[in-house]
């Protein structure tokens, strides 16, 4: 019978060989991989330590530092006391359980979605679990990813396994080439734009088409990362040459003989012809525009020249009552034009844009010009791997020159949970994920854009569409 | 409020419900990012819903416009909400505030998955009802708020009034809720079967 990659992937990992691949299907599956961090760890393993029990597989199991750590020191009590005892927490547990940690300072340190992968922690067919949603990033390269609650991650630690029901499937294909000026972040904000913030809910979609495949791996991660924001499970890319060449000679990919098993068998890793999903979206990549989102959800997006919608333009009647709350909340009048709106800060950074490429990509356009009069810009690489790269091919400064402000690695303003926060009344161009009220500061305002457009908007003070400044 | 329960789970719930009448509730809603650097899992209560809640970032001033601080919303065990609930981070505190509110159950039109899976963690029963059966619900509350609903997870119904909305939950997630189940200690009795599985991966493969 034709199966999914996520079937072949669901089948690997069942404990049970006679578990079932059936939407619904109830299953026991192995772990490859989980990452932990500051915020989703601490009541896990005081769990733990409650009931006497162990990590089953420490080996498995890497720990980083990222989200309540400040961007400006590298002290860890630079956020206040309680921050520093969740980082502490994080170190005391980690050496108690023989967990590899990379704390603030560590040249492996890095946002958790950002150093997993660089270090060749993931690998394709893997199942991979982290308490934070944005583990869906790694199913970039074929592997199995998914955020898991801290109940879940005790569950983890203690049996190196998960109890799952097999959700539905999704094929999101992208069909023909990306014009000039779009990116990654543009695609998977029109897929999202297009099946809704609820859309892909008990789902796993998998990536395909032309413009997929074209893709690099840190593209092809900031469009899995966002799976979760059209409510998805997970978002899958079947690996290919792409793949292997991102991962061979990384740290902990494997090596040699091992190796040349391993390609062997990622690449059987495909969906095959006539596997069949339970739902179909299909997307011309031609008509992607440059995205920029208006409400306070990500499905909530538009092309930058789109003027603001108004509620009249929603059919659904709870689309028009979020379209309500959204205008408000957002300070915004239907027909108005995004160029017309002024931005006062810039955030470019993320487990969705804090790479290297998106550094590359944001410098490019920040080479341009300087950024605009009352604007506060920053830019958070999303690892020491990357800050480095960056430095070596002097980006930061570029930045600096051009008037923003070059930080050191960490979740940053993504959510802010250290003090990259924004005041109420704030408007962000952001290359984060989410666009919640108050996610970047209590009502604050904040626009979901790819680094090029959050650079353009540095530099204009307002929206600009980035394709003027190719 | 009465909760029936079974020797460790939960069963029948009946009590009155506050209405959130309001689609896409994310969890950086439910629980703001400032709240959760704390390494306990109590405590998250008074903190719940804390933009919409209160007016200043202390705690100090509560909106009277939100729901849950209206006089005659006071003492509910149910929260009443639109579709997506939960959706966004995974965080657990979601969950664990709402259920350090007093919240029992928790009736939507849909909910996210990775936080419908932190509810049932949790003992905090989420109900999925269709649409309009959503309405009824809302509109009987907003006619009366002490409205009594019983939740009945062994029939799978929302009793209120003369109407009884059945609804689907998956077979392990009712046995866990009726039977307050220790997950862990479950897996760990599976012990062997996972080191079988562990030691039939090629050595590539285990680390």
């Amino acid at each position: 019978m034709a199966t999914t990659l996520y079937d072949k992937i669901w089948q690997d990992h069942a404990i049970d060989k006679n578990t079932s691949s059936a939407v619904g299907s109830e299953g026991l599956m192995y772990i490859d991989r989980h990452l932990i961090h500051e915020v989703t760890s601490p009541q896990a393993f005081a769990g733990l330590d409650d009931k006497n029990r162990k990590v089953r597989c420490p080996q498995r199991t890497f720990a980083t530092m990222d989200h309540s750590i400040s961007t400006r020191s590298l002290a860890i009590d630079a956020c206040g006391p309680t921050n520093q005892l969740q980082l502490q927490t994080l170190a005391n547990n980690c050496q108690k359980h023989g967990i590899s940690l990379f704390p603030v300072g560590h040249q492996k340190q890095g946002i958790v979605h950002v150093m997993g992968p660089e270090l060749g922690l993931i690998q394709p067919g893997m199942t991979v679990v982290c308490g934070d949603s944005h583990t869906a990033t790694h199913g970039a390269f074929g592997a199995l990813a998914f955020g898991i609650g801290t109940s879940q991650v005790e569950h983890v630690f203690a049996t190196q396994t998960l109890k799952q029901s097999k959700a539905k499937s999704m094929l999101v294909k992208v069909n023909g080439s990306l014009p000039i000026g779009i990116t990654a972040k543009d695609i998977i904000l029109a897929i999202i734009g297009a099946i809704g913030h609820a859309g892909a809910t008990g789902h796993v979609i998998e990536y395909s088409g032309e413009a997929i495949s074209a893709l690099t791996m840190e593209e092809r991660m900031t469009v899995c990362n966002m799976s979760i924001e059209a409510g998805a499970k997970a978002g899958l890319i079947a690996p290919d040459q792409t793949t292997f060449d991102y991962l061979e000679g990384r740290e902990y990919a494997p090596k040699g003989d091992d190796w040349t098993q391993a390609v062997a068998y990622w690449k059987g890793l495909v969906t095959d012809e006539g596997a069949s999903f339970d739902s179909i979206i299909e997307l011309n990549a031609a008509d992607i525009t440059p995205q920029v989102t208006w409400g306070t959800n990500p499905g909530q997006v538009i092309g930058v020249n789109t003027p603001v919608p108004a509620v009249a333009d929603f059919s659904d009647p709870i689309d028009q009552d979020s379209a309500v709350k959204a205008l408000k909340y957002m300070d915004l009048t239907p027909g108005q034009k995004l160029s017309d709106l002024a931005v006062n800060n810039v955030f470019i950074g993320s487990c969705t844009n804090g790479r290297i490429e998106d550094m590359r990509a944001a410098a490019a356009i920040a080479k341009q010009g300087k950024v605009a009069e009352g604007v506060t810009a920053i830019v958070v690489p999303g690892s020491v791997s990357v800050k480095q790269q960056a430095e070596q091919e002097q980006l930061d400064k570029i930045f600096i020159e051009a008037g923003f402000e070059w930080r050191l690695p960490g979740c940053s303003m993504c959510l802010g949970m250290n003090d990259d926060i924004l005041q109420s009344g704030d408007r962000c161009a952001s290359t984060s994920n989410r666009n919640f009220e108050g996610r970047q500061g209590r009502g604050a305002r904040t626009h979901l854009v790819s680094p090029a457009m959050a650079a353009a908007a540095a530099l204009a003070g307002h929206f600009a569409d980035v394709r003027d400044y190719q | 409020m009465t909760t029936q329960t079974t020797p460790a789970g939960i069963n029948i719930h009946t009590g009155t419900a506050a209405p959130l009448n309001q689609a896409n509730v994310d969890t950086d809603q439910i629980i703001p990012k400032q709240f959760l650097t704390a390494v306990t899992r109590s405590g998250y209560g008074k903190h719940l819903f804390h933009d919409w809640r209160y007016l200043d970032l202390h705690e100090q001033e509560l909106n009277p416009e939100f729901s849950l601080n209206k006089p005659e919303h006071q003492g509910t065990s149910i929260l009443l909400v639109r579709e997506n609930f939960g959706c966004g981070s995974s965080r657990e505190h979601a969950p664990w505030a709402l259920d350090d509110y007093g919240f029992k159950v928790l009736i939507a039109t849909s909910f996210a998955d990775i936080f419908y899976g932190n509810c049932i963690n949790n003992q905090l029963l989420p109900v999925q009802l269709k649409s309009e059966q959503m309405d009824i619900l809302f509109s009987l509350v907003k006619q009366d708020p002490t409205t009594s609903i019983t939740v009945n997870l062994e029939q799978q119904t929302v009793v209120v009034g003369d109407h009884s909305f059945s609804f689907e939950i998956a077979e392990q997630h009712k046995t866990n809720l009726l039977k307050g189940l220790d997950a862990i200690g479950q897996t760990l009795e599976l012990d062997a079967q996972i080191s079988a599985f562990e030691n039939s991966r090629p050595a590539w493969q285990q680390v």
